[in-house]
């Protein structure tokens, strides 16, 4: 079990995606497919939609907030958020879609070497308390 | 830890100036919140970055504010749109997202922002002073405000920097604070040719280094030469922005906050020292081109950041009346249009092929000619994004390898300066 500080309250299932590199929301994920699109990222191509996605820092461009809002808006967006830091850009983008109405998903800041402790594509489920463990 | 709120701050929260500042000072302090910030900071400026349309939620969320009666409360510049407004029919997006683009880009102007559609605000006038406190969107104006002019900002997304706007308060947070704008990391740039550091190719290149290597961090520069520009700080800057999350860096001897390499560190003995060697530079400089095996190009696109009057004036020479035989973007502010055009720049470039778009650049909205291709760059930023935004290969080279390139369409790339 890992637990982290909650940014942004609320409870999911879902498989663990695991980035093994930093990245921009913006130029590095379709909003409206919901896949990563930046080809020198190592995850090329995987899909981050209905997964608990674990990320070691965001990087890059500050428009990645408005691909969070997107995603939300598109129901491809993760179901829940683990960073290894946190910052203002992503969880913000959750934020501003909940005072638009969309569901918000929770946003959970934990060590990288917590993040690391948890297996790629297992399920997890995220809690209000932002505590995270594995299911299977 | 509980944010703290100041009598001012709990009356817009509570609705007293419209739902639209109540909206945005939630926002704000929900951000102070999750940044675990004890109080909120006032600001002087602020540089928005979500006049650009990413997807209808942008347009739903600036409509929300402007209809709820929302207006700027401290001078607000505004980034790049989605649309060139002054020449609507370089764009190819279908009439929707053009439509949504624009209504975005009103939007703003409706509640007070200045109509500057630029990602280089301190190009038309926006220059906060040494040690201001000011809300800036957008990767690269982030790293200059901090970094050059020295004034204070945290990197805010899109709609934060407007939320800071309306609200004219930014959480007290990070690069807000004066104890956390220290180098905790010396580059050292001494063994770098001098010939090779008086160029503008190598900024976007070191740049690229920098957001890669130390990108989670505030690094002092030792060893760049004391005359090195503006234009090659901003290249430096946007680069190490987009392949990291650089918003803050040093240039010894150069910059505001690091008169000297004591003061950039303020005097800290715990600072990590690396040493700039050609087999690092080699291989950011490789990064920049994904087509380095192409020999033919199908564009040129420059002006990430948006191309500045010194720089539209090196193009000019460089071209030298000469006929592009590709196309050949040069993306820039509408002021900075104006300026150029009354030194009479606008049309000999032209004349020669070079397309001037303005309000956005071709890396944010489809304005190049096809949906793949080989197009070359002299900018870091540009060919960062490029082939997830453009579907475009890249190949990255300087200006004039750029022009060179785009007479003839073979790609011609001077290594001279790179031997090393």
């Amino acid at each position: 079990m890992v637990k982290g500080r909650v940014l942004v309250e609320g409870s999911a299932v879902g498989p663990l995606l695991r980035l093994t590199r930093p990245i921009s929301f913006w130029g590095g994920v379709d909003p409206v497919a919901g896949t990563i699109v930046d080809p020198r990222h190592p995850q090329f191509g995987t899909s981050i939609a209905g997964t608990v996605l674990a990320i070691p820092s965001a990087v890059g461009s500050s428009s990645s907030s408005a691909i969070m809002l997107e995603l939300l808006r598109e129901k491809q967006a993760p179901v829940a958020i683990l960073m290894g830091k946190a910052d203002a850009i992503l969880a913000l983008g959750v934020v501003v879609g909940a005072e638009l109405g969309y569901p918000a998903i929770p946003v959970i800041e934990s060590s990288v070497e917590d993040l690391e402790s948890l297996p790629d594509g297992a399920t997890v489920q995220v809690d209000e308390a932002g505590e995270v463990r594995v299911l299977t | 830890m509980t944010l703290k709120l100041t009598s001012h701050e709990r009356t817009l929260l509570a609705g007293e100036a419209g739902e639209a500042t109540a909206l945005a000072m939630r926002i704000v302090v929900a951000a102070a919140e999750l940044l675990s910030a004890q109080e909120l900071v006032e600001i002087s400026s602020a540089h928005i970055d979500g006049c650009l349309h990413h997807g209808d939620g942008g347009v739903e969320f600036a409509e929300q504010l402007a209809s709820g009666g929302g207006r700027v409360a401290v001078p607000t510049t505004l980034n790049v749109g989605a649309l060139d407004l002054l020449h609507p029919g370089i764009n190819r997006a279908d009439s929707h997202k053009t439509d949504m683009a624009r209504r975005q880009m009103q939007a703003y102007v409706e509640m007070g922002a200045s109509p500057t559609f630029t990602c280089a605000p301190y190009q038309v006038g926006h220059e906060p002073g040494v040690g201001e406190q000011v809300a800036w969107g957008e990767s690269n104006a982030i790293a200059f405000v901090n970094s050059v002019l020295g004034a204070r900002t945290e990197r805010y997304g899109d709609f934060l920097d407007a939320c800071c706007a309306l609200t004219g308060r930014a959480p007290s947070y990070g690069l807000h604070l004066e104890e956390n704008r220290r180098a905790t990391v010396v580059v050292d740039a001494a063994s770098v040719p001098s010939a090779l550091k008086s160029q503008d190719v190598f900024y976007p290149v070191l740049g690229t280094w920098l957001g890669l290597h130390v990108g989670q961090e505030i690094a002092a520069i030792e060893g760049l030469p004391a005359d090195v520009t503006r234009d090659q700080l901003k290249a430096l800057g946007a680069a190490a922005a987009s392949t990291g999350a650089v918003a803050l860096f040093h240039v010894v001897g150069v910059t505001p906050e690091a008169t000297t390499l004591h003061e950039a560190t303020g005097g800290s003995d715990d600072v990590r020292r690396i040493a700039l060697d050609s087999t690092g530079m080699r291989e950011a400089r490789l990064r920049l081109s994904t087509a380095d095996e192409a020999d033919r190009i199908d564009a040129v696109a420059v002006g990430s950041p948006h191309f500045s009057c010194q720089e539209f004036q090196s193009l000019h020479e460089i071209i030298a009346s000469r006929r592009l035989s590709v196309p050949f973007y040069a993306c820039t502010a509408r002021q900075t249009l104006a300026e150029i055009d009354a030194l009479g720049l606008v049309e000999p470039l032209r004349a020669s092929g070079v397309e001037i778009v303005v309000d956005t650049c071709v890396v944010v909205t489809p304005i190049l000619p096809a949906e793949s291709g080989v197009l070359m760059t002299n900018s870091g930023k540009f060919a960062h994004y490029g082939p997830s935004n453009t579907g475009y290969e890249v190949v990255y080279g300087s200006l004039a390898d750029c022009v060179e390139s785009a007479v003839g369409g073979d790609i011609s790339r001077s290594e001279e300066a790179w031997a090393w």
